[in-house]
Order: C-alpha cells, then structure tokens, then sequence
C-alpha cells in the first residue's frame, strides 16, 4: 500500500516536472504560396478548351471550361475572355489529317474517334505543342494566357476490405465506436485533368500540370455523374488556382520556449 | 618536465573554468533572444521575430526549441528552403519531441502541395 503511494507520487512529480519544462504557445499562422506562374505579362486569360474523354453522362470539356471560367472570374485576377468553346477534338484530328510524312514514310494513322484510354487521349496532345495554331488563337484575342488540355473522366469500381467504425454497446449499456473490416463493393469516378499553359503571344507552352482525383461511393449508392465532377474538380480547384495566384493556407504552429 | 606538465595542465584547466561561464553566458541569451522571439511573433511581428531566433541559434546552435520556432518563422515568410532546414534540424536535435514533429508534418504537407509541378 505505501509502495503504490511512493509510486503513486513519483508518477505525481515527474508528469508536473515534465509539464513545467515543456512551455509553448499556439500560434495562428498564415503560410503563402506564391504562384507557380509569373502571369504580369498577361491581362486577359481565355480558357480555350479540352480534349475530353471518359463517361458520356458529363461534357466534360464543356463543364471545365465553365467552372474555370467562372473560377478564375471571381478570383478577380486576369480578364476572363467570354469566347466560344474550342472543338479541340475536331481540331487535332484536322491537324493530323494535315500533316505531310517525309518521303517514304506511311501517313500518320487517324486518331481514334472514341477516346476509352489514357494512350488514346496522348494521341491527340500534339495539338498543344502546334505554336502556330496557338499563335493564331491569341491573335484572336490580343495575345492571352491560354488554358487548355485534357480532361479524362471515367466511371471506376473498386471491390475490398474497407475500415469502418461501427457502434457497440456493452451489458452495461455504454456506447464504444470500435474500427471494423468490411468487404464492400464500391463504384465511383476518377478525374484526370492535365491543365496546359501557353502564352497567346508566341503560341508555346509556359506550364503544365496534371492531377488525379477519385471518389468512390458504396454500390447501393447512386450519384449523378455530375455531381461526383463537381466534387472532383471541388478538391483541385484551388491547387490549380495557385498555379496563378498567390495564396494563403491559415493553420497554426506550436512554438517553444 | 614534471613541472612543465603540471604547468599545461593547470593551463588548460584555467581555459575550461573560464570558458564555462562563457558558454552558459550564451545559453541564458539564446534563451532570452528565444523568448523574446515569441512574444514579438505573438503580436505578428515575424520579422522580428526571425532577427531573435536566428540568433538564439547562433548562441546555442544545439537549442531545438528556437530552430523549431525559425522554422514557423520562415514558413510565414513563405521561405520553405530554409524553413525545411530548420525544422529538419530541430527535429535532428530533439528526435522525440511531439510539438516540433507535428510541426513539421504540418509544414510537409503544404510544402508537398507548394512543389507539385510536372515537367513541361
């Protein structure tokens, strides 16, 4: 009994001194990104356009364009040119049908009408290294920051082992959330943009950046595919905006005496 | 040559004794410079703040804390270079502390979202 006491006060002591020597403050912190793209040679941006693929249920070239668009608008920084859309699908199959073969060499194969795959979709992003049709583009408009590329958005499942917590009650009626492995079907969509920046002036690429987002919801769910693009393009959103503007991630830090 | 022996050790221990009080001198200021880093950062003054913690370091180079608190600093000043380095140094000075872990885990994570770039 005088042990446990001894030992008791020990423990007492030491988590006192521990604490005493541990000082520190919470401080809120504004952390700012700068942009990864110096646009001050720009006034004007117009979002051209993508090579989209994946699931009929969403324009996904159309839906792009509107939300960057509407994004890029209430950030406030460049002017948002209100143009028509550019078929850019149509526009790189012209483009290869265009192109003449050195002597001896077999004309280029037609691209696939139906864009299924990631190969399929690199087949077409020539179009984006074309500076002259660029070029033209930006004459267009006085020479803008061009946002373009493509924009894949495909249905997906997944079957496995999921962690879930799940309620249980004791006999004494105290509720517990314990973590439990489920086998679980789910189905949802993965969205791969790969954004192209190209200077409206000269026609060439500034900038490129891919990413790649999935959601996934349990099979007995059914979510409208555009929603699960909005959803999607919700959690990039601000990644690409950085790419143009500077921004300021708030948290907070433990400082230490 | 006994005597000389005696002579150097009695030099060298005169040089340690009076280089004590130098040392614990510098770590009374580095914790005075530290401190005083806080309560300037605290009112948002950070560039101040830095001036302070940069040379608490460099008063006592072995002082986790104040390598912990450059690092917030530089982050604020959106300096991620020199941020990761101090923060890899504090954690390399204090491995097991928790504040300076969840720190920098913090940091890593808008740093990775800062570099994401792919090559043209």
């Amino acid at each position: 009994m005088r042990a446990d006491r001894i030992l008791a006060s020990a423990v007492l002591v030491g988590a006192l001194a521990a604490s005493a020597c541990t000082s520190f403050f919470e401080v809120s912190i504004e952390t700012p990104i700068r942009p990864k793209l110096d646009v001050s040679a720009f006034s004007r941006v117009f979002v051209a356009g993508f090579v989209a693929a994946g699931t009929e249920d969403v324009d996904a070239n159309l839906e792009t364009v509107r939300l960057l668009r509407s994004q890029l608008r209430a950030k406030g920084l460049l002017r948002v040119i209100d143009a028509d859309v550019l078929p850019l699908t149509e526009v790189a199959a012209e483009q290869r049908k265009g192109e003449t073969p050195p002597d001896g060499t077999p004309p280029p194969a037609d691209l696939p009408e139906q864009i299924t795959t990631e190969q399929d979709l690199e087949l077409y992003e020539p179009v984006f290294a074309n500076t002259d049709y660029w070029k033209k583009v930006g004459e267009e408009f006085q020479g803008p920051l061009i946002v373009t590329g493509t924009v894949m958005f495909t249905p997906h499942s997944r079957s496995g082992y999921v962690q879930r917590e799940q309620e249980v009650y004791d006999s004494f009626g105290r509720r517990r959330v314990q973590p439990v492995r489920t086998y679980m079907e789910r189905q949802g969509f993965i969205l791969r943009p790969k954004f192209v920046f190209i200077d409206g002036r000269t026609g060439a690429t500034l900038y490129t950046e891919t990413f790649r987002e999935e959601v996934l919801y349990s099979a007995q769910q059914t979510t409208p595919a555009l929603s699960s693009y909005f959803e999607l393009m919700d959690r990039l959103i601000p990644a690409f905006l950085t790419t143009l503007s500077s921004q300021k991630i708030k948290g907070s830090r433990v400082l230490l005496k | 040559m006994s005597a000389l022996k005696k002579t150097a050790a009695l030099a060298l221990l005169v040089l340690a004794v009076s280089a004590m009080p130098a040392a614990a001198e510098d770590r009374i200021g580095a914790r005075e410079q530290n401190e005083f880093g806080i309560r300037v950062a605290q009112q948002g003054l950070w560039r101040e703040a830095i001036f302070r913690w940069e040379r608490a370091v460099e008063l006592d180079p072995t002082y986790a804390a104040a390598f912990n608190n450059l690092a917030i600093a530089y982050e604020t000043q959106g300096d991620f270079e020199r941020a990761k380095r101090a923060y890899e140094r504090a954690v390399e000075l204090d491995p097991r502390n928790v504040y300076i872990k969840q720190n920098f885990d913090l940091f890593k994570e808008i740093n990775d979202r800062a570099s994401r770039q792919d090559p043209r």
